[in-house]
């Protein structure tokens, strides 16, 4: 990492993740979208849910809360909704945002907070050794579901868009210049911001479904993914089985601390809120 | 206009948030509970405080750990089912050692219960709720007016000693409209978290003070300390070493179990002459004063040690009080979630349970006659 | 036996202010000096179904929370009086009204039926006072409080909507007239 990045993190690497784990990538390119944005790293706080990418927090020197699992974002509503100062970055991975942290992911959608929700899919759980995730694809192998999954999977920008975040990319650790933006994009978007990035683990899901190594992971994004102005001019039978990556959805919409504040400032003129 | 107030033991609990000065506070609908809510959703954003309604009970734990971690006196409030989703959340903010106040408005379990029905069956829950080893504090008042003044007292042992603090009020408690003796005038004491004098000095989150609290710093103030759930050390960092492991999580509980003359408050009735004491909290004590009172009255020599302060355990104290005593008995409305704490401090006193788990109060003519009974 | 002043159990279905009548009347209490508490017992719904409250009202403080048995009882509907009606202390006072069917009623209480509802509807013009009318009928039967500190908690109450206020003023006022003549 060059000099210019050295700010972001604390003096506490090496970093707990495997050789080829897209974790590192995305961690990089959080830093290059900081510098981007240029974001006061003391009014930054970066919350984390529980899982191999969660450790994250630990690493990057900011106000940092590596929270219980699925919980980040409850957690990051109540910095966001009490400290509405503060800019606050979320990362969660796959079992953490769309299992177990589900409901509480639907609902920070919806409410509009001005926070920028990070998700890693790597399609597997990785810290526990590799079961499937409700984002692992269809058929895939995991620990748990060692003739292929049955499960559907979820799809994560359809999901954050109806669920009313007014945010919502894909990016992969492939494409990492795309990527930073992307990161950037979302953190200059008032309101609730999606990024997923598919990842790679090849260690609990390649090596179960035959990209044990880095590189075969690596290659197999770089072939499934479609950049969004390129999937525009394609067909759905070209698209099928694609992962179409950049920014998907942008609205504006009232953002919720803001909301709030006006009702607060209603009523102290003595009126009766909004 | 009525200058003497009659309030809801609920709204009194809100009252005394406020007063304590909670500026937070996120929940979700839950019956006995609810009146808290709708009190601070009217409330909070009038004085510039804010109020959020969260999708369940873990996420309203979510919310005022993050609105804590920032700084901010917050609070939820819920009943036995939601308290229960809350046990995850609550051992984070207890090796955290986030202040926050969870008020419980006791219902009858298990599960969904006897929904508007009193009790005290959430007793243990809150004691060993949540997993591996802590210590907690619990507070459970008898009265609308108690209910105010143990409300600031939860948020001063709170930020006092950087934990969480469970307010048990049985619905009785909860929904009960009386006098509420609090002057207008009234200004309480208050206590807020120790901090650093520099900030930009080398802040130690977790360092082992001699008060065994560590200061704090709200994060976004400069300083880029980690909270984690993990074993840390002072730095706030995972660490397993052992030494590290052990001292921490020890402390966690010694800051609790070391303070119990500061944290313990009971009350005694008659107790010095007395040949049978009663041992009782909440509602249920109000009763056993009625009791006591028609005993006095017939000559028989009843006490009374109304607890107030339900965890840490007033081991010590409560020994001494029942050491030579005939026998104790210990009403509540569980099946004798007190009474095996009394038991295991009597030392040789015969204790004996009154149990009553059918949403129904224990009568005062139910304590009397097994008094009789016992003498 | 609990010996409170005053064990007052008022009962009706939901939606017939029974529990706002209670408040009133504990409020009402403590602006008259005396100790009291007001607490109830409710089913799931907010309109329908039965509904009962207890104020219990003394000098001296009050420990036990529940009425043991009662020496003023308010009944307001059917079911009011099958799960309530005998349930009085000896010498005590029931009040209900005088729609409500009665097979029994306790031998050695003092009993009123007066047409609370009928009057609320057709003398005040809105059967939903039917509530503040009853707690008229209540005191000026029983002596319990004073008709003063009453108004008062009842002014406490509605202040906020002059509207309601007034109406309620006339129904408790008429409650007890109605009283007064019944005694």
């Amino acid at each position: 990492m060059e000099a210019v990045y050295e700010k972001y993190f604390r003096d506490n690497i090496p970093h707990i993740w495997c050789a080829g784990c897209g974790n590192g990538i995305v961690m990089g390119a959080f830093a290059r979208a900081m510098e981007k944005l240029g974001w006061d790293q003391d009014d930054t706080v970066v919350l984390s849910g529980i899982g191999c990418s969660s450790r994250i927090t630990g690493y990057l020197d900011f106000s940092t809360m590596h929270t219980a699992h699925g919980r980040a974002l409850a957690v990051a509503t109540g910095v966001k909704m009490a400290e509405p100062r503060l800019k606050v970055v979320v990362f969660m991975g796959d079992g953490d945002a769309a299992a177990i942290g589900g409901n509480h992911f639907i609902h920070a959608c919806r409410r509009n907070l001005d926070i920028t929700a990070v998700v890693i899919n790597n399609y597997i759980y990785g810290m526990t050794g590799g079961q499937f995730s409700p984002l692992t694809p269809f058929g895939k192998k995991a620990t748990t579901a060692p003739y292929g999954s049955i499960d559907r999977s979820f799809d994560m920008v359809e999901l954050a868009k109806g669920a009313g975040a007014s945010y919502v990319a894909r990016g992969d650790v492939f494409h990492v210049k795309q990527l930073v933006d992307l990161l950037a994009e979302a953190g200059e978007h008032k309101g609730f911001s999606l990024v997923e990035v598919i990842s790679a683990c090849p260690v609990s899901y390649g090596r179960n479904n035959k990209m044990a190594e880095p590189i075969d992971l690596l290659m197999q994004i770089k072939k499934d993914t479609v950049n969004i102005k390129a999937a525009q001019n394609m067909s759905e039978e070209d698209l099928a089985g694609k992962i179409v990556v950049g920014r998907h959805y942008q609205a504006d919409l009232p953002e919720y601390s803001e909301v709030y504040a006006d009702m607060v400032a209603g009523l102290q003129k003595g009126g009766e809120g909004r | 206009m009525s200058k003497v107030k009659l309030i809801q033991g609920n709204v009194a609990c809100a009252l005394g948030a406020l007063a304590a000065g909670a500026d937070f506070y996120a929940g979700y609908p839950i019956t006995p509970s609810t009146e808290i809510a709708e009190f601070m959703a009217s409330r909070l954003p009038k004085i510039g405080g804010h109020f959020i309604q969260m999708e369940d009970e873990i996420a309203s734990m979510g919310a005022i750990i993050g609105a804590s971690a920032v700084g901010h006196k917050a609070f939820t409030a819920t009943s036995g089912p939601g308290f229960s989703l809350m046990q995850e959340l609550l051992g984070y903010a207890v090796i955290t050692e986030l202040p926050l106040v969870v008020v419980d408005v006791m219902r009858a379990g298990p599960s969904t219960g006897l929904p508007t029905l009193p009790s005290q069956s959430d007793v243990q829950q809150a004691r060993w709720g949540t997993h591996g080893d802590h210590a907690i504090i619990a507070i459970s008042p008898a009265s609308v007016t108690e209910t105010y003044f143990e409300t600031i007292r939860a948020f001063n042992l709170a930020e006092k000693y950087r934990t969480p603090v469970v307010l048990l009020i049985d619905e009785k408690i909860g929904h009960l409209r009386e006098r509420f003796d609090v002057p207008d005038d009234f200004v309480p004491k208050i206590i807020n978290r120790k901090t650093v004098v520099d900030k930009k000095a080398q802040y130690v989150p977790y360092e082992n003070t001699a008060d065994l609290v560590p200061p704090f710093v709200p994060l976004g103030q400069g300083v880029h300390w980690h909270i984690t759930g993990l074993t840390h050390d002072e730095k706030g960092f995972y660490s397993s070493n052992p030494q590290v492991v052990d001292k921490s999580i020890r402390r966690l509980s010694a800051k609790i179990e070391d303070n119990k003359k500061d944290i313990c408050k009971l009350e005694t009735v008659f107790t010095e002459d007395a040949d049978i004491l009663l041992v009782a909290y909440g509602s249920v004590s109000r009763t056993a004063q009625e009791a006591l009172n028609q005993l006095r009255a017939e000559g028989i020599k009843v006490g009374l040690v109304r607890l107030i302060t339900l965890w840490p355990f007033a081991d010590e104290e409560i020994a001494k009080l029942l050491a030579g005593k005939k026998a104790v008995m210990v009403p509540e409305m569980n099946l004798g979630q007190i009474f095996k704490e009394v038991d295991r401090v009597a030392r040789g006193v015969k204790v004996f349970a009154q149990s009553r788990v059918d949403g129904d109060l224990i009568t005062p003519a139910e304590i009397v006659a097994k008094v009789k009974e016992v003498l | 036996m609990t010996a409170y002043k005053w064990q007052v159990r008022m009962s009706g279905t939901g939606g017939q202010g029974i529990i706002s009548g209670a408040i009133m009347l504990a409020q009402a209490a403590l602006n008259d000096g005396f100790n009291a508490v007001q607490s109830q017992v409710y089913g799931p719904e907010s309109r329908g179904g039965s509904t009962k409250s207890e104020i219990i009202i003394d000098d001296e403080d009050i420990f036990y929370l529940k009425v043991v048995c009662p020496n003023v009882v308010l009944l307001m509907s059917p079911e009011a009086y099958k799960k309530y009606g005998q349930d009085v202390l000896p010498g005590g006072m029931v009040l209900l009204d005088s729609s409500i069917a009665k097979e029994a009623l306790p031998a050695d209480a003092l009993i009123y039926a007066l047409p609370m509802i009928e009057a609320a509807r057709t003398q005040v013009g809105n059967e939903l006072v039917a509530n503040t009318l009853a707690l008229g009928a209540l005191i000026a039967l029983s002596d319990m409080i004073s008709i003063k500190s009453m108004e008062e908690a009842i002014t406490e109450r509605f202040a906020a909507k002059p509207k309601v206020l007034d109406v309620n003023l006339r129904a408790f006022r008429l409650g007890v007239e109605m009283g007064m003549a019944a005694k």
